[in-house]
């Protein structure tokens, strides 16, 4: 492994290098730039699949190295080394980063044809993998962040890419700066769970904390792991920080497949599972992390049955399947290898789904609303099958990939924790609850889009496929969302790839036997699968959304998150700056403004003295010698008596 | 008869002199309440010379009487000038410096 | 208290008391006399008496330079000055600001009090006079220029160049850039028959005394038509109000005439 690792930094220096060369190579590297990217992503992905071939063949036991590259801080007692730790979650990451990141590049130089700016498209996309992996592949906390950073800078700067030029383009200006205040939010907890561990620990780096993470107080502990899930929730689009994700689909459709729906927002349970030795110190901070992961998961499943929007609908169900994962990440060892497989099948066929998301788009002429859409599986096969591949694996039918990863979840949610059933039967049910969700609004998507007997078609729309530079991506991408699972799930095969990093786990009973769970959760999804494609591809689909009921309305507005939002921070954030302004102009300005005016009044008072005569000023000059004469007499009067005195 | 007698005399002259300048609105006349007081510091240098025995107070004195030769003369100039300009010779005119 | 070494002899006793009291009175005529002119003339005593008293207090170098210096020049450079700015500078003694006579005088009688206070009230240490160690007897100037050359000279040098930039200094103030043509012969009679329109007169003006009964340069002249014709009289005269009206008697004399040729034509 070691003869070897000397590869690593390449995984970042190649993307790096492409985007360095296409931000300053400027409109001289337009005609190639694309290419440019593609490579970088590419030989990216060769040195990662040399990296992976070489850990498979080295016993697991030595498959965790730390790459030490050079000291990067030296400050009082904060020594941070800059160096690389590939073991096999960040390879793992590594592997769906780059192969992943790969095919949306290619993807990409097709989808982005027309744009005039596509060369400074292709710059971020490789901004974002090399900022991705070195997010992952980072051995402190501290390198994290700057990957982290630059994930978030890159998400910025994607989703506002078309903010020019473009009816929605000041939409996207606002979608990304929302995106990227919300984050913010987040990092806070990043820096916060940083400086305490600094201050307990002494060190930044994994290497250091993750060991010592036993020695912790429990009060730290949970400091730590809520700080960090605060960070999480950011990154995530976790609730309560989950608004944003929603409106980050304003960025041109590859992005969205990439960044948020593959790669970045799954960064939150990376952290989740890197910190896996703190949370476990820490069972309240675990509990936390659980519900925020069931909660966000049936949020992220409710706004998806009401949205008409496809890349939306998509959006919410990331939300969604991130809430899976977050919830296996608070469940302790036995459930991190499933929400990193979770992640990883999650990568394929969430990628996939937005490709074909794109590829429809692309067909219908950037439409985005599925009442719109209808009929389309004749005009959009290879589309219509693989999108048909990621549809089945994200419904968990068996044999396709989601099966495997999210019956893994629900099956580890269904264990009781510390002995406690409840935790179980309310976890367990609300994940079983999800996947039924899950299947009810991706089959709308999938029959609103393909099915139908009826096209709701706009005016002049021929669909037709893409380029095979756009449908090849969508075959490797629907390969995958098929068999994935199978072939990493079987025998536990992922699991035991992961098991030197998250460490062995005991095989717990759940509440009902694993059979029981698989059958209930199945007959769940299929009556789910069904009801919808009752609704939408058996019964008309109206091209005007009805009013619905409540539930709908509020699942358009996204539960009102933003209006949440508004009323609880930034209406009380406003209030506190107005208050400040007033205290500020009407307390303090004027305040000090009463210096001046005394200044000023005692100024006109003095002004009379200023007569202009000589006389008047030399009158003052001997009433003053006057006076200091009489009063020096007195002192010598007085001084002599005290002398006398004496 | 006391040489203190001497010293009072000063002092009186010093006094009308000073209130001369106060009083007086004739820039020349204001000028010679100024040589008064002058010439009332010197009597009283003479008188303390002889008090002291020493001759330092005379030259003092000597030194007083020819800087305000010179002072005079300046002085006067000033005030030509500023007749020539203004037409006037009173102190109380001059009053353009004020607040 | 007068001293052991410093006696003071009768004669100064009585010359002291005769001339003090005057030297107030001439400097309180400084405070009061309305002319500028008088008011110099009144310093002009002060500074001969106290020329007198330098010279009774052993300094007779110092008395010589008194006279010489300040009532022979600065005096009478007041006086070029007085005639310079005209003789009409007298002063009006109403004050103008306000509360000024009461505060100047209640400063002026603070001053005096306190100073007199302090000197009366002071210890001095006996007096030594002049002449203790000399057997010459008096403060001669050679003792003086000693003293002055001596442990001085570097004021003197000082003062010295004090006075050189005084006199510069004066120069500067008092020269005036000329802003307008030479007057020539030719221009000013142009100007004056220019000017006639304004009611100037081009011929000279009579001279005082013009068919008056009286010929002194006070007396204004008597136009053709008997009026008196004050321009005839100096301005100096006029401004300080010292002209003397025609007596009415001339004027008289003059219209009797007239009345009578008129009744001898008709």
């Amino acid at each position: 492994m070691n003869d070897v690792i000397g590869l690593a930094p390449w995984l970042v220096g190649f993307p790096l290098i492409g985007a360095a060369v296409l931000l300053l190579g400027g409109r001289a590297t337009d005609r190639w730039g694309h290419w440019l990217g593609v490579a970088a992503s590419a030989a990216s992905a060769v040195v990662a699949f040399i990296l992976m071939f070489r850990m498979i063949g080295t016993p697991p036991e030595e498959r965790a190295v730390d790459h030490g590259l050079w000291t990067w801080l030296s400050a009082g007692g904060l020594d941070v080394d800059l160096g690389l730790r590939l073991d096999p979650l960040s390879l793992t990451f590594v592997m769906l980063v780059t192969f992943v990141g790969t095919l949306i590049h290619v993807y990409s130089v097709a989808y982005m044809d027309h744009d005039v700016d596509r060369r400074r498209f292709f710059a971020y996309l490789n901004l974002f993998v090399a900022a991705m992996l070195t997010l992952v592949l980072a051995d402190s906390y501290l390198l994290l962040f700057v990957g982290w950073e630059g994930v978030g800078v890159a998400s910025y700067l994607l989703i506002g890419f078309w903010d020019t030029g473009r009816p929605s383009a000041r939409e996207n200006a606002v979608a990304a700066k929302k995106a990227f205040v919300m984050n913010r939010v987040g990092d806070m907890g990043l820096i916060a769970a940083m400086a305490i561990l600094f201050a307990t620990v002494g060190s930044v780096s994994f290497a250091d904390v993750l060991p010592a993470a036993g020695g912790l107080s429990e009060t730290t502990a949970t400091a730590v792991g809520l700080c960090l899930l605060l960070a999480a929730c950011g990154k995530s689009a976790q609730f309560p920080l989950q608004a944003w994700l929603g409106d980050a689909m304003a960025g041109p459709t590859p992005v969205s497949a990439l960044i948020h729906a593959a790669t970045m927002v799954t960064a939150g349970v990376y952290l989740m599972v890197r910190s896996g030795p703190i949370l476990e110190a820490a069972p309240t901070a675990q509990l936390v992390v659980v519900v925020v992961g069931a909660v966000t998961l049936l949020f992220g499943a409710v706004v998806g049955t009401a949205k008409d929007d496809i890349k939306k609908a998509l959006a919410a169900s990331t939300m969604s399947q991130i809430g899976y994962m977050m919830l296996a990440a608070g469940l302790g060892p036995a459930g991190y290898a499933f929400a990193i497989f979770h992640l990883l099948t999650h990568g394929f066929f969430k990628a996939g789904l937005f490709l074909g998301a794109g590829s429809v788009m692309h067909a219908m002429g950037d439409q985005t609303d599925m009442r719109r859409f209808g009929g389309l599986s004749r005009f959009l096969p290879i589309t219509w099958i693989t999108m048909g591949l990621g549809w089945l694996a994200i419904l968990g039918i068996p044999p396709f990939s989601g099966f495997w990863s999210k019956d893994g979840i629900i099956e580890a949610a269904f264990v009781p924790v510390d002995g406690q059933p409840w935790r179980a039967w309310v976890f367990g049910s609300v994940a079983v609850l999800g996947a039924a969700i899950t299947a009810f609004y991706m089959t709308r998507l999938f029959f609103m889009t393909f099915g139908g007997r009826r096209p709701r078609w706009t005016e002049n729309q021929h669909p037709h496929e893409g380029s095979p530079l756009m449908w090849w991506p969508l075959v490797f991408l629907g390969v995958g969302s098929a068999a994935l699972g199978a072939v990493l799930g079987i025998g536990g095969t992922f699991t035991t790839w992961l098991e030197p990093v998250v460490g062995h786990a005991e095989h717990h009973e759940p509440v009902l036997p694993v059979p029981a769970i698989i059958t209930v959760t199945l007959v769940l999804v299929v009556l789910g699968a069904a009801l919808a494609f009752r609704m939408y591809a058996v019964a008309l689909v109206p091209e005007e959304a009805p009013r619905g009921s409540f539930l709908t309305r509020a699942a358009r507005k996204d539960l009102y998150q933003d209006a949440a939002n508004e009323t609880l921070v930034v209406l009380p954030a406003h209030g506190v700056a107005r208050l400040v302004q007033v205290g500020d102009r009407d307390v303090v300005d004027r305040g000090w403004g009463v210096l001046p005016l005394a200044v000023s009044w005692f100024g006109a008072m003095f002004r009379k003295a200023q007569t202009g005569y000589v006389r008047s000023y030399a009158a003052g000059m001997a009433g003053g010698v006057l006076v200091i004469a009489v009063v020096a007499w007195l002192v010598i009067q007085l001084g002599g008596g005290l002398g006398g005195a004496q | 008869m006391d040489v203190t007698n001497y010293v009072v005399l000063a002092a009186v002259l010093f006094a009308i002199g000073a209130t001369t300048v106060l009083l007086r609105r004739n820039a020349i006349v204001v000028f010679m309440g100024v040589e008064l007081m002058l010439n009332a510091t010197n009597l009283a240098f003479v008188t303390f010379a002889r008090m002291h025995g020493d001759l330092t107070g005379q030259v003092l004195a000597f030194f007083v009487m020819v800087v305000a030769a010179a002072e005079v003369v300046v002085g006067l100039a000033i005030i030509v000038t500023i007749f020539r300009t203004r037409r006037s010779a009173s102190v109380d005119d001059v009053n353009l410096l004020r607040g | 208290m007068t001293p052991a070494g410093l006696e003071i002899s009768g004669g100064e006793t009585v010359l002291f008391w005769v001339v003090a009291p005057l030297m107030v009175l001439a400097a309180l005529g400084l405070l009061f006399v309305r002319r500028a002119v008088h008011a110099a003339m009144c310093l002009v005593f002060v500074m001969v008496s106290m020329a007198i008293l330098y010279i009774a207090q052993e300094a007779p170098f110092l008395g010589v330079v008194q006279v010489v210096v300040y009532t022979g020049a600065v005096m009478m450079l007041f006086l070029f000055v007085l005639m310079l700015v005209g003789v009409d500078a007298s002063d009006s003694l109403t004050e103008t600001i306000r509360g000024q006579r009461w505060v100047g005088l209640l400063i002026g009688l603070g001053l005096a009090l306190v100073l007199g206070g302090v000197v009366g009230r002071a210890a001095f240490p006996p007096g030594v006079g002049l002449a203790g160690g000399d057997p010459g007897g008096v403060a001669n100037p050679q003792a003086l220029a000693r003293v002055l050359f001596g442990d001085y000279v570097l004021a003197m040098e000082a003062v010295g160049v004090l006075l050189v930039t005084a006199a510069v200094g004066a120069l500067v103030l008092t020269h005036r850039r000329r802003l307008t043509p030479k007057q020539n012969q030719r221009t000013v009679a142009e100007a004056r028959v220019k000017a006639l329109s304004q009611g100037v007169t081009l011929t000279p003006l009579p001279s005082p005394g013009v068919y008056a009964t009286s010929n002194a340069m006070d007396t204004p002249a008597l136009g053709p038509d008997g009026e008196q014709v004050p321009q005839s009289v100096s301005r100096v005269l006029r401004i300080r109000g010292q002209e003397r009206p025609a007596p009415h008697t001339a004027v008289a004399l003059v219209e009797n005439q007239a009345d009578r040729g008129t009744e001898e034509e008709s």
